[in-house]
């Protein structure tokens, strides 16, 4: 054997022992309990949500919402700035998400207007209508920026909560043509109804001071029959155990909000009854103290979600403590859970969900694999009745091949999927195409009277450029098939890339190397005449 | 072995039958598609579907009978079917609602379509539910379309880069061709339009021209040999030449097919007759249409294949041969 050769042989060796290694051995072992330490354990291939169970969620955020509630902000911060300098308006109003609309403003006060609202001038534009009237409209990038900080945030906040539910490895990533789409896979749960409600609720805690109620219907509470400049009425529980609604008006702006939150945790309150206690943050403190300081005899709405859960009138100053009280037992581990790890900035809606029992996952495994080997035998077969010995060396190749295919996978993290698994499968008719096309080409090149070697040699090296060429090709529609899928559909693209990758290497390199190690014992003469069973 | 002992087919020759052949089975489906509509998968047509599993298999019509008395306004536009392997003892049912999208409400239909079952005496455990909103098609399809398109230009400019325009030009109509085909036989065997089937159109998009780079590397290496033949003997021999790899490379892609098919279980049935379809039709179109393209196209423009061969082509031919006799060569 020739230096040259057994360098070949030692790197193939090398190769095939190190993705054998990653990629088949971890499925070996937890099929027939052998031996594995735990760092290849966690590198083992990992099933996708279709093959082990699980829900898989797309939820869409709402980003209407993240403007809307920064126009309503600056609203209110321009009413207080008005009603600060004394500057008399008909109306400030927001006709839509983006708009602040201030009409009435008297002519000699049109300076002083303008320089109480410079504030509004980092986000919105500002346009002077007649009689007075002034259109803010935000920004289109504050705009564009407020959306995607929504979906940022509104992506950490799930990510926060499903951590908290304590599911093994969960994916959540940001999807969709608009980049507001958020998809959630959660293996292994299978109470969804449960999940979703966790990560649905939007977890907005405001505490406001009642101005008016609680009354039995919202119009009681209207002045005019329109709601107060300002004001809000908001529903909520009759009674402590959540039956009958009653309406409440409060101050739009909140007093304290849950962002101002440091911690939550289930708690009792003074009549034994369940009820989340929660810590507020030095700046929610110093707020807080303040307003129960001066309402004191006051009643003080927890609004959650936009629903007073209880109004309990401020006996005395409080700083940074408080309580929601009102909750049955089953929501308070939930309500902490949620409060803890967050608000949402924004609504969200479910688009798509799927969940997988593990059943149907474990029939899916069993037909893949059954369609692995059937496929694989065939075209073991196929390979050894047309091309006899040489088919051994194609068969070799292609078994390589797919030991690296696992082996990568598993190295780089891949998920294999329901769909990935008949890239596998598909992998194997397409991938021993390579070794047709070399195999075809020394056919040809034998019947030219070239000799053994030389026909092998111009067989590979003539076939080289066309297989680089077809899996170009063929992987160019592979790259667009990432984008185009998710999950199961990326599965299956990953391992067609990954197949067509490893494929390259073992037809050209492993089979040549192969041909080379038949050929390698024979003298020059022997070669001569040598026959190759092709 | 051989398949083909000197083959010596005019393959040019019949280029205009297979063309019209073509256009016969595109426009067929283009029919079906245009009065039947293409049957839509969950994915794209949005709505629930719950894979149920009993101790005894209910036949489909006590399914639909529970269906058309407890459902909320019946099951009339329900489709049940026996799901994967008769021994596993399931059935879905699909319905073309949502529950409201807003909240999280969206599994309403699917709870919906288990107590209907349940109030008429069967005892189904859901073993799976797929519920897609409306507004997740739309987007799908968009997301589809780019992809192909995309990779279509992806692939035209590799092959005009490596070969030249013309060459380019065949393959990627010839790839059209079998897209267009393999949805006319979806249509024709009533195949939902699934995530997988579409993933399965693409990988089509990719494999099919493989072969017909094949036959086109052959045409470049005939072409500097035989340079007082016209293109037509060329291609012709050419497509010859290669005629048994191009079958027996489609059949061994055929082989791992046909394992998905029959072996791969109901959730790849949809695939495994996608890439079926596009296997066959992408090697006939890479014998009759890319090259009838190719010559087309060439009638009236010059090539610079001709007067230079490009550097990156494969290595020299091993023995210079004169051009007649490289027709008697034999091949697989």
């Amino acid at each position: 054997m020739n230096k040259n050769i057994r360098w070949k042989v030692i790197t193939i060796v090398a190769v095939l022992v190190i993705f054998a290694g990653v990629g088949v051995y971890p499925i070996l072992a937890s099929n027939y309990r052998l031996p594995s330490p735990a760092w290849l354990q966690q590198k083992q291939l990992k099933l996708g949500l279709d093959l082990k169970g699980g829900v898989h969620l797309v939820l869409r955020v709402q980003t209407d919402d993240a403007i809307r509630l920064e126009t309503d902000q600056a609203a209110e911060r321009l009413r207080e700035a008005l009603r600060m300098r004394n500057i008399p308006v008909t109306s400030v109003a927001t006709p839509s998400i983006a708009q602040i609309r201030v009409e009435g403003v008297m002519p000699t006060q049109e300076a002083a207007f303008r320089d109480a609202a410079a504030d509004l001038a980092t986000n919105f534009d500002r346009s002077p209508g007649t009689n007075g009237s002034y259109t803010f409209t935000m920004k289109p990038n504050v705009q564009n920026q407020l959306r995607v900080d929504s979906v940022v945030q509104a992506r950490q906040t799930i990510e926060r909560r499903v951590n908290e539910l304590g599911v093994a490895e969960p994916q959540i990533a940001e999807q969709g043509q608009n980049g507001d789409e958020i998809l959630v896979q959660l293996p292994g749960v299978t109470d969804v109804e449960h999940a979703k409600e966790i990560i649905r609720s939007t977890g907005l805690l405001e505490l406001k001071i009642v101005e008016a109620g609680p009354a039995q219907t919202r119009e009681a509470l209207m002045q005019n029959g329109q709601v107060p400049e300002g004001m809000d009425i908001v529903p909520g529980n009759a009674d402590a155990s959540g039956g009958g609604t009653v309406y409440y008006m409060v101050r739009k702006a909140a007093a304290v909000s849950g962002h101002d939150l440091t911690n939550a945790r289930p708690a009792v309150d003074q009549n034994n009854l369940p009820a989340v206690s929660f810590t507020l943050n030095g700046e929610g403190a110093r707020k807080f103290g303040t307003v129960t300081e001066t309402n004191i005899g006051r009643r003080l709405a927890i609004i959650l979600d936009n629903r007073v859960t209880s109004a309990p009138t401020i006996q005395s100053r409080i700083t940074d403590n408080g309580q929601i009280t009102g909750v049955t037992r089953d929501e308070v581990n939930d309500l902490s859970l949620i409060l803890k790890s967050g608000a949402l900035p924004a609504q969200l809606t479910y688009l798509e969900e799927r969940t997988i029992g593990p059943s149907l996952g474990a029939d899916s495994i069993r037909s893949g694999v059954t369609a692995s080997v059937v496929g694989l035998l065939l075209i073991i077969a196929f390979m050894l009745i047309y091309y006899k010995l040489s088919g051994v060396n194609a068969i070799i190749a292609l078994i390589f091949n797919l030991v690296i295919l696992l082996g990568l996978m598993a190295y780089i993290g891949a998920v294999m999927t329901l769909p990935g698994i008949a890239g596998f499968v598909l992998t194997m008719g397409i991938g021993v195409d390579s070794n047709v096309l070399i195999f075809e080409r020394i056919k040809e090149e034998l019947e030219a009277q070239h000799g053994v070697r030389a026909a092998i040699n111009y067989g590979f090296d003539r076939v080289f450029w066309t297989l680089v060429d077809t899996h170009v090709s063929a992987l160019i529609a592979a790259l667009f098939l990432i984008q185009f899928g998710t999950g199961p559909i990326r599965g299956f693209a990953y391992t067609l890339i990954i197949g067509l990758a490893s494929n390259l290497f073992t037809s050209i390199f492993v089979s040549k190397t192969l041909f080379e190690l038949a050929l390698g014992r024979r003298t020059h003469q022997q070669q001569q005449a040598a026959t190759l069973s092709i | 072995m051989h398949i083909f002992t000197n083959p010596n087919y005019n393959f040019l020759r019949w280029r205009w039958h297979a063309v019209a052949l073509s256009w016969v089975l595109i426009l067929a489906g283009l029919f079906v598609i245009y009065t039947r509509g293409l049957p839509k998968g969950i994915e794209f047509a949005g709505g629930t579907s719950v894979i149920m599993q009993f101790d005894q298999a209910p036949s489909v019509e006590v399914v639909r009978d529970a269906l058309n008395k407890n459902y909320p306004g019946g099951g009339q536009d329900a489709i049940v079917q026996s799901y994967g392997d008769p021994s596993l003892r399931q059935v879905m049912v699909r319905v073309p609602q949502v529950g409201a999208e807003q909240g999280a409400s969206l599994s309403a239909r699917a709870q919906a379509i288990e107590q209907a079952l349940q109030k008429a005496g069967l005892k189904p455990t859901v073993v799976g539910t797929e519920i897609v909103g409306p507004s997740v098609g739309e987007e799908l399809t968009q997301k589809g379309l780019s992809a192909f398109v995309l990779s279509l230009i992806g692939i035209l400019a590799y092959i005009a880069f490596r070969f030249e325009f013309s060459f380019a030009f065949g393959a990627v109509i010839a790839t059209l061709h079998d897209v267009l085909i393999t949805f006319a036989f979806l249509a024709f065997f009533r195949y939902d339009l699934t995530l997988n089937v579409i993933a399965a159109l693409l990988t089509v998009t990719g494999y099919s021209t493989n072969d017909t780079i094949v036959i086109f590397d052959r045409v470049r290496e005939n072409m500097r040999k035989m340079r007082r033949d016209s293109l037509n003997e060329i291609i012709n021999l050419s497509i010859n030449q290669t005629l048994g790899r191009t079958v027996i490379t489609a059949g061994t892609a055929l082989l791992s097919a046909l394992a998905l098919f029959f072996f791969g279980g109901e959730v790849l049935h949809g695939f495994a007759f996608t890439m079926i379809v596009g296997i066959v039709t992408g090697t006939y179109s890479s014998v009759f249409v890319a090259a009838a393209i190719v010559t087309f196209w060439r009638r009236s423009k010059p090539s610079k294949l001709t007067t230079a061969a490009p550097a990156v082509a494969a290595p020299a031919a091993s023995t210079p041969r004169k051009s007649k006799a490289q027709r008697k060569v034999r091949v697989s």
